[in-house]
């Protein structure tokens, strides 16, 4: 972060709201403590998070004192795009990767850094840790720059940008062991609770505000479960899961027992085997 | 994993994982010796495989894989679409894993033609390397290749993993005439702690468990020896303090700290220290994190360190041990992997990057390049892709550093194309020159490629031929304007301006107008050997005389541009006068009009002066350089 604050001149962090956001945030503010994170903090909203991640947004943006930014692509908006009716896929590649690259355009940033981890995802294995985007905002596997040592080459030229993930080294259960020594706040919904859910193509979806309770198809009836969410994101594509889990040790202690891994809950992986490579190559994280 | 502490007391193993050690390794060996096979091993065993991850597997398999009916661990590895289609992995992955003590990063490097490259990367953050070769083959060109690749970027541990003994029927004899192929080039190398262990990645002898099938080895299997490796982090820890300033912090204007992390030895509020390039020194003040003061720093950890004295240090300089500083210097020998399609040459400047300094740095004598495979040292003029040398260095300004050997993070570095921004070469710095060893390097570093590089273009001639009048000057004039605008470095050569100084003495007969042709052509050539773009305009009539002046240059740096204008229409126009006073004395020899112009039979840019306005005409000798990237 320090190299990126350093090289770059318009760095920006991506906030998702998730647990992974949470951690960043805190590394963000030992990084340059006593300073303040020398950045502002950017959420591409599809405006289908759950009710309990803005309010979180909200506390964070005032207790942290951080320069929150909030984009929606408001195009995708106004097409109509949602969830529901255009499916996971375009929902997501309009309201999140094309909403991310209008964010960027916007201000200029030359910099991103997000909270990608190399362990995700077979594809994500050999990302660097400073990405090189071309203007075009797109990923090229075959023309990334070595990284040796602790040098990071953030070169680049006017119009191109760099997406930054210094948690790249980091496992999903070292996300969980700093949250738990360092208790970092996170989204209460990660944590177990009666929630109202239905149960929709085999996943529990909650029904999280009105817009779910108008989209019930025939039969499904909201029930009360103790769930919690493994993975956060738009309300209609994430899946909770059954789960006591209502303390931290829990949570990690269900993590390493269970035998499904994270981003099965994250509903845009499901389409085919390199899905996550073509998206990146798109400009998605 | 130890499910069973997990279930029973959680807090328990929360605890004891906080404690575990990270070892990071490389594994060396290309897919025939079945590297992808042996971590795919590694991950199923600890059972860090997820049921939707073991799912995919199996169907993979199936589908792609090349075990028949059996799991093939190997498509575990493969994560880009593109290659898994070719059957190659590009560059270096990275897997995690983690048994009861220790966590682990597996930095995983193809083996094909990029291997140099790509080894060399994955291995600069690993502190322990895992070669293989293949029991049949035993030790081949490429694990010498792989243990002088280790050993260069100085991994302290080494394990020699004999693969596929099921193939040998795993023969005792055989294992040990490997042992002794390769203890032979390992003192050859200098290469001190290895240690061999048979085993077959696919059957899964001697990777976790102890395998029946050869009781006659009693050595630890591929993870006894990972668990046992001694980690290096504390090593540092007792090397003299250093700090490559990152950042200088300050908040507002009651507080000024330098931030960074640790590169070696440890830091107490009360120390002194020194700060360079500038070697002043002063005393420590306080150790600052974001978790409060600390009362000791040590190697690894991020701090801002304020100080006693405001001296003036900004990011790129070094914090260091007053009793013990880090030497200063400009000149280096180094170690040098080419990383990139364009060759490394003498003489060109690029940048560096070595703590958190970025300098320009100008190769000078490239010493020798060395045969990886042989070990032998060859004289050399350049470096090609994945080739290593040892050159002599110089950089824009003297820097902090440490030698490579005694510490990666103040002695390790990378270079930048200036122009690309692409990441073309690592290396390890050896030791300071003397200055007595620099003086003839001012005399061979500054050469053409030097200066042109340091202006970040490529020199070339743009040459304007035309009959007198047809407008050459004030094209030349229009194009360089909008060069200089795009903050190129350009020169304009006129005919006759050169006639009015350096050809004073030709008249305008043949013999001496192919003079002024040759003074010309030589004169643009002296102007791009300083790295510039030349204009030139010059009627030069002669077919014979511009091939002259094209034949002094490379391929492609010479840029002909006929300016098209028929002498009547010229003569009509005028707008030099020379037309009205063609025929009167003094201005003998008006080519078109009573001496003849040769047209250029292929130029590359024909410019129709019937149809184009100056302006048009500029953008499309403009448009054509960039198109061929000239300008790039």
């Amino acid at each position: 972060m320090r190299e990126v604050v350093a090289t770059a001149e318009n760095p920006v962090m991506l906030y998702s709201i998730g647990k992974d956001s949470s951690v960043m945030l805190r590394l963000a503010e030992k990084a340059f403590a006593p300073a303040p994170p020398p950045f502002p903090f950017l959420h591409v909203d599809t405006t289908w998070k759950f009710q309990a991640m803005y309010a979180f947004r909200a506390r964070m943006a005032e207790e942290h004192g951080i320069k929150l930014l909030v984009h929606v692509n408001e195009d995708g908006l106004a097409r109509g795009i949602n969830p529901f009716d255009s499916g996971s896929a375009v929902h997501t590649d309009v309201m999140k990767t094309e909403g991310l690259k209008q964010a960027l355009d916007k201000y200029g940033f030359d910099a991103a850094f997000g909270g990608a981890r190399r362990d995700e995802e077979k594809s994500r294995a050999k990302e660097r840790i400073f990405s090189f985007r071309t203007a075009q905002h797109r990923w090229d596997p075959k023309n990334q720059r070595p990284e040796l040592w602790r040098l990071y080459n953030a070169r680049h030229r006017r119009g191109e940008s760099l997406r930054v993930f210094p948690l790249s080294n980091w496992t999903e259960l070292d996300v969980w062991l700093y949250i738990h020594r360092e208790e970092i706040p996170i989204v209460p919904l990660y944590f177990a609770d009666e929630r109202p859910v239905v149960l929709r193509d085999g996943t529990w979806i909650m029904v999280d505000d009105e817009r779910m309770e108008q989209r019930l198809e025939p039969g499904e009836v909201p029930e009360m479960k103790r769930v919690r969410f493994r993975t956060l994101g738009c309300y209609p594509l994430s899946g909770a899961i059954e789960s006591d889990a209502d303390t931290l040790p829990k949570i990690i202690q269900e993590m390493l027992l269970s035998t499904t891994s994270e981003r099965q809950g994250r509903m845009i992986d499901h389409d085919e085997a390199a899905s996550m490579e073509k998206k990146k190559v798109e400009g998605y994280f | 994993m130890s499910t069973d502490l997990i279930e029973r007391d959680i807090d328990a193993y929360l605890e004891a994982h906080e404690h575990k050690s990270l070892l990071r390794f490389i594994t060396c060996g290309s897919v025939d010796d079945g590297k992808s096979t042996l971590i795919g091993r590694l991950l199923y065993e600890s059972q860090m495989l997820f049921e939707d991850q073991m799912a995919a597997l199996e169907a993979d398999s199936k589908k792609v894989g090349t075990q028949g009916e059996e799991l093939d661990f190997a498509l575990l590895l493969d994560g880009l679409a593109a290659e898994r289609e070719q059957g190659i992995t590009i560059d270096v992955a990275y897997r995690f894993f983690s048994t009861d003590t220790r966590k682990y990063i597996v930095a995983d490097t193809p083996g094909h033609e990029q291997y140099t490259r790509n080894m060399v990367t994955g291995a600069s953050t690993a502190d322990c390397a895992v070669i293989l070769l293949d029991a049949r083959k035993g030790v081949l060109t490429q694990t010498r290749r792989h243990s002088y690749l280790v050993w260069l970027l100085g991994l302290r541990h080494v394990a020699v993993a004999v693969n596929k003994m099921d193939l040998v029927d795993y023969s005792e004899e055989r294992f040990h005439e490997i042992a002794r192929q390769y203890g032979a080039f390992a003192e050859q190398l200098g290469l001190e702690e290895f240690t061999l262990i048979p085993l077959s990645g696919l059957r899964g002898d001697n990777i976790i468990d102890r395998s029946d099938a050869m009781p006659w080895y009693d050595g630890p299997t591929l993870m006894e020896y990972l668990e046992a490796v001694e980690v290096d982090q504390e090593r540092m820890q007792d090397a003299p303090f250093r700090l490559p300033v990152q950042w200088v912090n300050r908040p507002n204007l009651d507080f000024r700290g330098f931030t960074g992390t640790i590169a070696a030895g440890q830091i107490a509020p009360g120390e002194r220290v020194v700060a360079l390039p500038s070697g002043i020194e002063t005393t420590v003040e306080r150790v600052v994190t974001f978790d409060g003061d600390l009362e000791l720093g040590v190697a690894g950890q991020a701090v801002t360190l304020t100080l006693e004295d405001e001296i003036d240090i900004s990011r790129g300089d070094m914090i260091a041990a007053a009793d013990s500083p880090a030497p200063v210097s400009q000149q280096f020998e180094a170690t040098i992997v080419w990383m990139a399609e364009e060759p490394l040459l003498r003489g060109r400047t690029y940048l560096m990057r070595v703590g958190t300094n970025e300098v320009p740095a100008t190769v000078a004598p490239i010493k020798y390049k060395l045969d990886v495979d042989t070990l032998a040292e060859q004289a050399a003029t350049q470096l090609d892709l994945n080739a290593i040398g040892v050159v002599h260095i110089e950089l824009g300004r003297p820097v902090a550093f440490d030698p490579y050997v005694e510490n990666r993070d103040t002695g390790g570095f990378i270079l930048v194309d200036r122009i690309t921004n692409h990441t073309v070469g690592a290396g390890l710095l050896k030791r300071a020159l003397p200055r007595s060893e620099n003086v003839r390097l001012q005399e061979l570093v500054v050469d053409r490629d030097a200066r042109a590089g340091l202006k970040t273009q490529r020199p070339l001639v743009v040459w304007l031929t035309g009959r007198p009048g047809a407008g050459k000057s004030s094209i030349a004039n229009a194009l360089e304007s909008r060069l200089f605008a795009a903050g190129r470095h350009t020169v304009l050569l006129d005919g006759a301006n050169l006639r009015r100084g350096l050809s004073k003495d030709l008249s305008f007969s043949d013999a001496d107008r192919a003079e002024n042709n040759r003074r010309a052509g030589e004169v643009a050539h002296l102007m791009t050997d300083a790295g510039l773009i030349v204009i030139a305009a010059f009627v030069s009539p002669f077919s014979a005389d511009r091939e002259t002046a094209r034949s002094l240059f490379d391929e492609g740096e010479f840029i002909e541009v006929f300016v098209d204008l028929p002498a009547e229409l010229a003569a009509e126009r005028d707008t030099t006068g020379l037309y009205a006073k063609a025929g009167t004395p003094g201005v003998l020899n008006l080519t078109g009009v009573d001496s003849t112009y040769e047209d250029p039979e292929e130029p590359d840019v024909h410019l129709d002066m019937t149809k184009l306005d100056v302006e048009a005409a500029a953008d499309r000798v403009a448009a054509l350089l960039s198109e061929r990237g000239l300008l790039s």
